[in-house]
């Protein structure tokens, strides 16, 4: 049962993941498999209420129970004197950035929102002494619908917001875009909701603080696809311990998918909570808490438009949008609907003339933050929905719109109206490749006669680009990130010959321990099986910025080959002068170094290793050790694209949607792993076609979160969902040094604007032009009779 | 007030005290460290807790620990046999797992899918899994892996 020892591992190969072993044989250890001596456990009382004032909390009898070691409120935390904010990470002008407790002082904003603390020697206890905690709640109205937020006597959810808006954003130009309308032969015309979605890693938030009274040391354990980003704002925002006093340290990490990104109250919590008692604390979500606190995504209501001109060509865009914000500004939050959604406005297309206009709104509900895609899939959707609309309007086929309208192959570098300047692209290209493997002609005419017989079918197409890999830390500063974006590695070569690498990046389930692997193995030509990567703690490796936005191959990776290549370049130097050679005389091939035209005398980087390890006969200048540290700020964005096709059945008798086919033709640069790249798209499409289909977060008119359990929210099983074809094409990233771009998003940004293009075009013969996700048996019924 | 359990765990003899509230899945991720055993919901929907008990697939949050008494449980930890099971096997071969939280729960339920169906289809697959959730591999690979343990076993 050793590890894998193929000797492959080299760039671009699928090999499979070292990772694996420890998760098949349930010998990995998650934040809630790790006990500590001593270790008490934490629960949270959470608002049963979306808006209400606190009269007052009765602990006593939750204090008096057997087993419960402290029962605390807001009170007791602001009687230590700690920050104990949650601050937000990404400030636009103007906004309204009201107070974030870590636990609720006088009003609750949202049902799940934190009240009281219960910490007890056992998990049951704790759980129990929650409901002997008595709050004299005074309800107040509450809204969840973020356009409903904005009307005049709408409850405010913080008296600092008239009309509960967070923030008031644009991009792009209005005047240039009205006249484009003013000219527009067609106007294709949407209004759309995007439905509220939770994330669902299967794997609960926890947290184990252990807080050494002593040293005045922290060690925190927990679920973070980002361990400094934690370790950062617990410093300066919740627990005013100095930064190098604090070591988080992410275990293995259960899926994210974003929610595992954000600064929350809870691991605060019992963190504060372990300081209180000196004794190692440790939290877990249950699966309701993930529901109740996990921050949501998407959330919009959004009316858009294309301006169309005679020959079908696009001349304008524009976008109204209101976004939900939830109680409280998340960590990234404003980000979301802003700088990676407007900015994604141009599509694939080229559009002279955009505006989008977004109100960020607070409603009485879990906070919204980036969930895997953040903004990218909501701009991907209201522009795939718009085109395939204009296609209707205009009579002209959707594929054939499409291809009118790309941007042309030669057009790179192209700047776009909306702030981003895209790399490169061959979007034709990924769209020919799966028109031919679905048959798209044949498929018309399929179509056609099964429409005949009283059968549905329906075909949508969504035609896709994201910017991801974040981005030059100077332009994302400039647009109110208070995060750099850069990313950090170390690459160590032992005296053997042996590596370790360190990245700043946190994996969670996409196999960098792999990948990374693989990129050393090519760069410095040792085995696969000799090189180690090492990620997610805080007290061992560089900062870094984390795992999210489809960035670690982009950021980390080329950190990592950057960071190889300085150490070649010093196994050259040390090289040249054990062989007598000139330096720009050698060769390096396969991990050896040798004199042009004479291979027989070879110093391998072991060798050479060893020797910079001795440092008995170094060259003059040239420090011991072999290892290199790089941080690399990206140049640009990454931008991968591609072509998704959806192939759905109606039934015509009950509503249900049958999708029989869905293909995948992405544009992901440079692969690394095919197969795990193959992996990270067939999640994706899963958590597409999720929300076109099944997902949805269900709020009643009193913010009452209704779908808060998995039974009431439908994370797809797998018979909700079809095996899924995956092709690509090949456009290497041309600013980084590996040409990679970014996959762990793609599929989410593509698929709901294929499945939902595929149901209207289904039931085009009904003169159906829109239904709003989760497009279920029900909408669809109605919208057909 | 405790009350005395004997069980059979992954071929150990287990006694032990319990709480009769206790559930089967803490029983074995806390009181004997069997952490394989994931708990990724409260509503029984999720499957991450999936064991063997007396050779049937259960979830074992679902499973108080006294019901258990006089019974077999195999986890995770107590599927391999000196070398992976072949369901672990091509679970590593088919790439069926990304962050591993429902691996233990999938492998398991997968074991017991071919235990009553050792030639499933690819929907037979699917629907004799609809007790676990994955958000990770849309399950794509997850089939595939089914399909090749099948194989496997059946060859």
């Amino acid at each position: 049962m050793a590890g894998e020892s193929n000797g492959a591992g080299v760039f671009g190969s699928s090999i499979r993941r070292r990772e694996d072993p420890e998760l098949i044989t349930g010998h990995a250890k998650y934040t809630d498999d790790l006990k500590l001596s001593g270790m008490v456990y934490c629960t949270i009382l959470r608002s049963d209420y979306a808006h209400a004032k606190i009269n007052g909390i009765d602990t006593s009898e939750a204090e008096a129970l057997d087993g419960v070691i402290a029962v605390y409120t807001a009170k007791d935390i602001e009687a230590t004197g700690v920050p104990g904010g949650i601050p937000v990470g990404w400030l636009l002008p103007d906004m309204k950035i009201p107070e974030h407790y870590m636990l609720a002082k006088d009003t609750t904003r949202y049902v799940g929102d934190g009240v009281a603390i219960v910490v007890a020697e056992d998990q049951y206890t704790a759980h129990d002494a929650l409901d002997l905690i008595y709050v004299d709640y005074d309800p107040r109205d509450g809204v969840a619908n973020p356009k409903k937020a904005t009307e005049d006597g709408s409850p405010l959810v913080h008296d600092e917001a008239p009309n509960n808006i967070a923030f008031d954003w644009e991009i792009g130009d209005k005047e240039q875009t009205d006249a484009a309308f003013a000219n527009a032969a067609h106007v294709a015309s949407l209004d759309i909701v995007n439905n509220r979605l939770i994330p669902n890693a299967m794997e609960p938030r926890a947290a184990l603080a252990d807080y050494n009274s002593i040293t005045g040391e922290l060690t925190l354990y927990m679920t973070t696809q980002n361990p400094h980003i934690h370790r950062l704002l617990m410093s300066l925002a919740s627990l005013g311990l100095p930064e190098h006093k604090i070591r988080v340290i992410a275990p293995e990490v259960g899926g994210g998918f974003g929610s595992k990104i954000h600064h929350y109250a809870d691991e605060a919590i019992a963190s504060w909570a372990s300081m209180q008692i000196g004794r190692p604390v440790k939290w877990t979500a249950t699966r309701t808490e993930t529901y109740l606190t996990d921050a949501h995504g998407r959330d919009h209501v959004t009316h858009g438009e294309l301006a169309v001109d005679a020959d079908g060509r696009f001349i304008g865009l524009r976008v109204d949008t209101y976004a939900a914000m939830g109680a409280y500004l998340s960590t990234f939050a404003p980000a979301v609907p802003t700088y990676l959604y407007g900015t994604l406005m141009s599509g694939e297309y080229d559009l002279p003339a955009i505006h989008c206009h977004v109100f960020g709104v607070f409603t009485h509900t879990v906070p919204v933050d980036a969930y895997r895609g953040a903004g990218r899939p909501e701009a991907t959707y209201i522009v795939e929905r718009l085109v395939d609309e204009a296609a209707r309007v205009t009579g002209i086929d959707p594929a054939e719109i499409r291809r009118r309208n790309f941007i042309s192959p030669d057009a790179f570098p192209y700047q776009t109206q909306v702030a981003l300047e895209y790399d490169s692209g061959n979007y034709e290209g990924a769209l020919d490749k799966a028109l031919e493997a679905v048959a798209y002609d044949d498929f018309r005419k399929e179509q056609a006669a099964a429409r005949e017989e009283g059968k549905y079918l329906g075909i949508g197409l969504s035609t896709y680009i994201e910017a991801c890999g974040l981005a030059p830390s100077a332009v994302v500063g400039s647009l109110g990130a208070q995060a750099g974006q850069w990313e950090s590695a170390v690459v160590r070569v032992h005296a053997t010959g042996k590596v370790t690498v360190y990245s700043g990046c946190s994996g969670h389930g996409q196999g960098h321990e792999t990948t990374f692997a693989q990129i050393v193995a090519s760069a410095l030509g040792v085995p696969y099986e000799d090189i180690d990567v090492i990620e997610g703690d805080s007290g061992v490796m560089p900062h870094g910025w984390g795992t999210y936005g489809s960035r670690s191959a982009a950021t980390g990776g080329s950190a990592i080959a950057s960071a190889a290549e300085k150490v070649v370049d010093k196994a050259r130097t040390i090289a040249a002068h054990l062989l007598e050679a000139a330096e720009e005389d050698l060769e390096f091939e396969d991990g050896n170094f040798f004199v042009k035209g004479s291979p027989d005398q070879v110093q391998s980087l072991p060798d050479v290793a060893l020797q910079a390890y001795l440092a008995h006969n170094l060259p003059k200048g040239i420090e011991p050790a072999l290892e290199a540290t790089s941080f690399y700020d990206p140049a640009n964005f990454v931008f991968p694209f591609g072509t998704h096709i959806a192939i759905v059945e109606v039934c015509a008798s009950t509503g249900q949607v049958d999708l029989k086919r869905y293909l995948a033709v992405d544009d992901v640069g440079n692969v690394i792993n095919p197969m795990i790249v193959d992996g990270q798209v067939h999640g994706g499409i899963a958590q597409g076609v999720g929300q076109s289909l099944y997902e949805t977060a269900v709020y009643d008119e009193g913010a009452n979160l209704l779908s808060g359990t998995m039974l009431d929210y439908a994370v797809p099983k797998a018979h909700f969902l079809p095996s899924f074809e995956t092709d690509r094409t090949v456009t290497p990233c041309p600013h980084n040094p590996l040409g990679v771009k970014g996959v762990g998003e793609a599929g989410t940004i593509a698929s709901p604007a294929a499945v939902v293009n595929a149901v209207v075009d289904a039931l085009s013969p009904f003169g159906v032009n829109h239904i709003d996700m989760p497009v279920t048996s029900e909408k669809v019924w109605n919208a057909m009779n | 007030m405790g009350i005395s359990i004997e069980l059979e765990v992954n071929g150990a003899s287990v006694s032990k005290e319990v709480e009769p509230r206790l559930l089967l899945a803490h029983l074995l991720r806390e009181e004997l460290g069997l952490t394989g055993t994931k708990i990724g919901c409260d509503t029984s929907q999720c499957g991450s807790c999936t064991i063997l008990l007396d050779g049937q697939a259960v979830k074992s949050c679902t499973v108080l620990a006294v019901q258990a008494d006089g019974s077999e449980v195999t986890t995770i930890e107590g599927l391999a046999d000196g070398e992976y099971h072949p369901m672990q096997q091509a679970f590593w071969d088919n790439h069926g797992l990304q962050c591993g939280f429902c691996t233990p729960g999938m492998i398991i339920s997968c074991v017991d899918l071919l235990k009553s169906n050792p030639a499933p289809s690819e929907d037979e697959i699917r629907h004799g899994l609809e007790g676990n959730l994955c958000r990770c591999t849309g399950y794509h690979n997850i089939v595939r892996a089914v399909q090749s343990a099948a194989e496997t076993m059946n060859g």
